[in-house]
């Protein structure tokens, strides 16, 4: 089922872009960076959902690409003064250079379902022990850049705004990839491949390429999301990008939002960020020191969606407010 | 380096690894039967070292005595939770009931974290620092009770799963789902009694665990993924594997940690994990289905 927008939908997509385009000229800097994190968690979430929404292949290891992107345009940055918009090459090389290697793992030898999402958190966590032992990545230390040197947008070297529009357009753009990907031979063959795997066979579908091919768009669009947060945050502790919580952040809104849609990693970031956000200010509002409350939260979303909503809040909302044509 | 520490940590590892056979041991009874990946297991295992280390700070009971009620109260709670909410997902996309249980999880883990704080909670025992000497090993008091209680433990489950009509009723369960339902057993009944005693292992395994590893919220995922290791290594469904896969790791980590360093010990059950998921998915001791 592909979601077509009917016109009105379409008006108020166009008019929303529109609306976070001009955002900066009146948001303060405090809901600019609330809208950064939105734009963050819709662009990786949908790199994720690419891999299981389409193709059905559940990793719980996605913070590996996000740390691998992040160390290696970091550290390309840091050691050889190789800026990120060349390091993103590389750093999404390597990060498909483990996709491959994972899938390869995985697909050939039929480690299927949940046991292809150990061997995915194996991997992160492998890889996260790894670099807290990697002394020239700064080890367990962590890795940090410099935030003085501001105003070279060439580097990523800038202030709110720039991350702003750059945080934007890679969630646009993913979104428009997925949208395109979705109507493509191989978008067609993923949903196959999800729905049956020996049907999909005897159709003629190379599955285990239709699969490669899903592991290595994900992990690669992921590794640019770790790009973008080396550079955003400007520290890097493998304790932190590869912790198995990161990896489950990451899928979070596509699977609130509703798993295989286009829309849905969209929707979701712009209902959980702005909900964790509300409940840490309110928290701290009344005075509580409660560090758990907000990932509490997530956990009890996470429940609630899954009992009651499972396909996610997208189609709901697309059917509520009359958003799509469904064809077929 | 006296030869005998060699000895010494093989010993320590395989003791450890016993308690980690018991907690790993529930995952496999709830997957083997239910067929759902219990993925809040380690979350479960912290929240039963946090009861044991409230029962022993508050009234002074000892985690070996503790360990019964403890296990009992987390029978109630798995057979609760398996009628109440995971029940529903038996037979849905593997995906969903993962989700499902992956929310629980990150709930414990918050839970026991705002309640308790981050800071580690040991409890000190009047013999924590006891030691036996067999032959040239010195063999810590602690981890030796703790390692004869996981058998017993287990040895109790593996009685009531070979000798008892319940116990056999389950594994038709687990055996033949239609053919369990068509001769009238109350599946829904019999699955709430499965992850009931899948968490009373937990619940054991957890009291057992805080005389030898001090409670953290952060312990939940490390110890839920090294029961799936575990059990992965053992063979899912396989009792005795849960054990051998327990030890297995037990004393792997403590080599590795003798050899490389503490901190990379896990390191090696992650490759091991690998390595088994590549060339023997159904594990050291279970059959290929």
């Amino acid at each position: 089922m592909i979601e077509a927008l009917n016109p009105r939908a379409r008006v108020l997509l166009v008019g929303l872009l529109a609306a976070l385009l001009a955002a900066p000229l009146f948001a303060d800097r405090y809901l600019m960076s609330v809208l950064i994190l939105i734009f963050y968690f819709a662009y990786v979430g949908q790199a994720w959902n690419l891999m299981m929404g389409f193709a059905g292949q559940l990793s719980l290891g996605h913070a590996l690409y996000v740390g691998l992107g992040g160390y290696v345009s970091a550290l390309l940055w840091l050691k050889l003064g190789i800026g990120p918009w060349l390091g993103v090459f590389a750093a999404v090389a390597v990060a498909a250079a483990f996709g491959a290697a994972i899938g390869w793992l995985g697909f050939r030898f039929g480690i299927a379902g949940v046991y292809f999402a150990l061997l995915t958190i194996a991997f992160a966590e492998f890889t996260r022990i790894g670099f807290d032992h990697i002394d020239y990545a700064g080890a367990a230390g962590g890795l940090f850049l410099r935030v003085e040197e501001t105003g070279q947008w060439w580097n990523l070297r800038g202030g709110t705004l720039m991350f702003y529009y750059l945080a934007l357009a890679l969630a646009a753009g993913a979104l428009a990839l997925t949208a395109w990907l979705a109507r493509t031979r191989i978008g067609y063959q993923w949903l196959a491949v999800r729905e049956d795997e020996e049907a999909a066979r005897a159709l003629g579908i190379d599955v285990f390429r239709a699969k490669m091919a899903a592991v290595l768009i994900s992990s690669g669009l992921t590794a640019v999301g770790g790009v973008f947060t080396a550079f955003y945050n400007n520290s890097l502790f493998p304790s932190r990008v590869f912790d198995i919580n990161r990896s489950i952040e990451i899928i979070l809104a596509p699977i609130v939002g509703g798993l295989g849609t286009v829309f849905g990693p969209v929707v979701g970031a712009f209902i959980l960020t702005p909900l964790g956000e509300v409940l840490t200010a309110l928290t701290d509002r009344l005075g509580i020191n409660a560090p758990g409350v907000k990932a509490a939260f997530y956990g009890l979303a996470l429940m609630v969606i899954i009992v009651l909503r499972p396909a996610g809040v997208w189609p709901w909302l697309a059917r509520v407010l009359r958003l799509t044509e469904h064809r077929r | 380096m006296n030869p005998s520490i060699y000895l010494e940590v093989v010993v320590q590892g395989v003791l450890t690894g016993l308690v980690y056979g018991l907690m790993a041991l529930g995952l496999s009874v709830i997957f083997g039967v239910v067929r759902v990946v219990n993925f809040a297991h380690g979350e479960f295992t912290v929240a039963a070292m946090y009861a044991a280390f409230l029962l022993f700070t508050l009234f002074g009971i000892d985690p070996l005595v503790a360990m019964v009620p403890i296990a009992v109260a987390f029978f109630g709670i798995g057979y609760g939770l398996q009628l109440a909410l995971v029940h529903r997902f038996v037979g849905r996309a593997e995906h969903e009931q993962f989700i499902l249980l992956i929310g629980l999880a990150i709930i414990i883990v918050n839970g026991t974290l705002l309640i308790f704080g981050a800071d580690a909670r040991p409890v000190r025992l009047p013999y924590g620092f006891d030691s036996f000497l067999i032959g040239p090993v010195i063999v810590d008091k602690v981890r030796l009770y703790a390692a004869a209680a996981a058998l017993t433990v287990a040895a109790a489950l593996f009685l009531f799963f070979r000798f008892t009509a319940t116990g056999t009723a389950i594994r038709a369960c687990a055996d033949n789902l239609v053919g369990a339902a068509v001769v009238g057993l109350d599946v829904r009944k019999l699955y709430a009694l499965t992850f009931g005693l899948g968490l009373a292992c937990v619940g054991a395994a957890g009291a057992l665990m805080e005389t030898i590893a001090d409670a953290k919220p952060e312990l939940g995922p490390v110890y839920t993924l090294i029961a799936f290791i575990i059990v992965i290594l053992g063979g899912l469904g396989s009792m005795a594997g849960a054990l051998v896969g327990g030890v297995l790791i037990g004393v792997s980590e403590a080599l590795a940690g003798l050899f490389i360093a503490p901190s990379m010990k896990s390191m090696v059950s992650f490759a091991l994990l690998i390595l088994v998921l590549a060339l023997r998915p159904q594990g050291l001791m279970g059959r290929r289905t």
